[in-house]
């Protein structure tokens, strides 16, 4: 019996480590590949270790093009991403708090409009939003890809107000008897208590935007503003790429900044996901 | 008399602070709903049946973008046909690979944390551009699927992207690839299943397999349920991937309807099409999802109806 529960958590160990190697192969394949000479890259394909160790495949990639470098793209994402994950996480929190411990009129009506965004899929928003930012003049700015998110998210939301709804309201109350108002009441009470969720929606908020192509390419229109996404896009052109080195250097570089946070953060990923259904 | 006056005073002077307090909080969640959701819906409604270029001013067609998109666009029922197909084959078989590495991840051992990392990163990386760049390379036809198939013996020289037969497939493949977020779900389903009806149902002499159909899976219907519905609309969505590892190619074989209505809309700046095109898509998902909730009273199963 024993014997039988040992080879079976071997036959587990052995199997589930090999399939996982086999899933995240094509992303240490592209890691590798980054590091050899740019024209053996696709030609040694079978080859993991690069025969040699180099990295002017990521000095010639960060050289960019249009006469910009990947650090302006860099620099833009990071703007455009932090931007967002500040008023997204502070709106999300606000609402949040309004929506499950303040009884004004039209709560219930906001609460379910706000349930419903969940269902709206972006793509039927694409075109008006569009013929609005345009008209107001915001295009090829970052204003499109940031003032929308400083609403909130309504997936923030809900799972933050799953957090107030476990605080007492005794403790409120109190607050409010000693004189505390709401402003006060947020910052210094509640705040405090729903930082797991607010750090959850912060991750996911900086994943989403990090990686959001879509408005990227709808939105900005010259190189001196590009993201990383759109950049990359164009970079890795399959008519115009000949630097298949560089292409796969600067890949890399772009995932650098989601699998840190993701090696720092995957705690509350796995529980934020497994809680709220958060989906990615 | 004066007492309750006062009271009353005191009390509307409460409701009206909360009022002000309660939209002070969700001001800029119902500034940015109006402004950037609902406005721009109301305005689809009415741009759907406009022709409007954003260059010269919109025309009203009333429904000729519909009727045109069901009578003359050859490309709209191809588009549907390939979304539909890709929703068919990537969806169930993400789910199912999903509560199958579920199913084996749900035991006690301390690498099991290290595991769910390993098989989340594909999910948190899936949706950049990077990785899709990656995916065009490792498809073609020297690339990583190529070569591991050699390796093994299969000699195999086709560039699945660049084929006809096979092109969906990197595609459905990529999204299976992606697993991880329904695999999560499943597992934290799997851990709420109390372990006494198992030991119940081995000490009744039922076999791991009959455990499985007869306990696991209608404990966990609710789970799939959820996950199907989030799965399906996220399905039909699809557009980055189809836009950068294949751009709808070959021969359009994987023109996903949101890249042809991205198309429609900023290739060909017709915003009137472009947004009929949409809300025919919603048409579809919300038909889609309504089936899947009918269907739900035939196989999902609640824990609370044995009581």
């Amino acid at each position: 019996m024993k014997r039988r529960r040992m080879i079976s958590t071997v036959v587990f160990h052995v199997f589930v480590a090999a399939l996982g190697f086999i899933m995240i192969y094509p992303l240490i394949w592209m890691i590798f590949s980054s590091f050899k000479e740019s024209s053996l890259v696709l030609k040694t394909v079978g080859q993991l270790f690069p025969s040699e160790w180099r990295i002017d495949n990521y000095v010639n990639g960060w050289a960019g093009f249009g006469n910009t470098t990947f650090a302006t793209f860099f620099k833009n994402s990071f703007i455009v991403t932090i931007l967002t994950v500040i008023g997204s996480v502070l709106a999300s929190a606000m609402a949040a708090y309004g929506f499950s411990r303040i009884r004004f009129r039209g709560r219930s009506l906001w609460f379910i409009c706000m349930m419903i965004t969940m269902m709206v899929p972006s793509q039927i928003l694409m075109v008006p939003q569009y013929v609005l930012f345009h008209s107001l003049g915001w295009v090829d700015t970052f204003l499109p890809l940031i003032v929308p998110e400083w609403g909130g998210r309504a997936f923030f939301i809900f799972m933050m107000m799953q957090f107030i709804a476990g605080i007492p309201k005794d403790l409120d109350e109190a607050a409010m008897i000693d004189g505390c108002g709401r402003i006060r009441m947020f910052i210094g009470i509640i705040m405090p208590l729903i930082v797991p969720a607010m750090a959850t929606s912060a991750i996911f908020a900086f994943y989403w935007k990090w990686d959001d192509f879509m408005g990227s390419l709808l939105y900005l229109n010259s190189p001196k503003n590009y993201t990383v996404s759109i950049a990359l896009k164009l970079f890795c052109d399959p008519t115009a790429v000949s630097d298949y080195g560089a292409m796969f250097a600067m890949c890399v570089l772009s995932l650098l900044p989601v699998i840190v946070l993701f090696l720092f953060t995957q705690r509350y990923i796995v529980e934020g996901i497994a809680t709220s259904g958060l989906k990615t | 008399m004066s007492d309750t006056s006062a009271g009353v005073s005191r009390y509307r002077s409460v409701k009206r602070r909360d009022n002000l307090a309660g939209y002070f909080f969700i001001g800029p969640w119902l500034f940015c709903f109006l402004a950037f959701t609902l406005i721009p819906l109301i305005s689809s409604v009415v741009l759907s049946m406009m022709e409007y270029n954003m260059l010269s001013d919109p025309v009203f067609i009333g429904f000729k973008n519909f009727v045109d998109l069901f009578t003359e666009d050859q490309l709209f029922g191809k588009s549907l046909g390939v979304t539909f197909e890709f929703v068919f084959l990537a969806i169930p078989l993400r789910l199912m690979f999903a509560l199958l590495v579920a199913l084996i991840l749900n035991r006690e051992s301390k690498a099991v944390p290290l595991y769910r990392v390993v098989y989340y990163l594909p999910s948190i990386l899936g949706g950049s551009v990077a990785v899709a760049v990656m995916w065009r390379y490792c498809f073609n036809r020297d690339g990583v699927f190529n070569t591991a198939l050699r390796a093994l013996g299969i000699p195999c020289s086709i560039s699945w992207i660049s084929n006809t037969d096979t092109a969906i497939w990197s595609l459905v493949l990529m999204f299976i690839w992606q697993f991880g977020s329904p695999m999560l779900i499943f597992l934290a389903g799997l851990k709420q299943i109390p372990k006494s009806y198992h030991e119940a149902a081995e000490c009744d002499g039922a076999g791991s397999v009959k455990r499985f159909f007869k306990i696991t899976l209608p404990m966990l219907t609710p789970i799939i349920f959820f996950n199907l519905i989030m799965q399906m609309i996220g399905g039909f969505m699809v557009f980055s991937q189809a836009m950068i590892v294949t751009e709808g190619g070959p021969l359009n074989r994987t023109l996903v309807y949101a890249l042809y209505l991205y198309r429609q809309s900023f290739t060909y700046y017709r915003m009137g099409y472009g947004s009929a095109m949409a809300w025919i898509l919603i048409a579809i998902v919300g038909v889609f999802t309504a089936l899947v909730f009918k269907s739900s009273n035939y196989w999902v199963f609640y824990e609370n109806e044995i009581r």
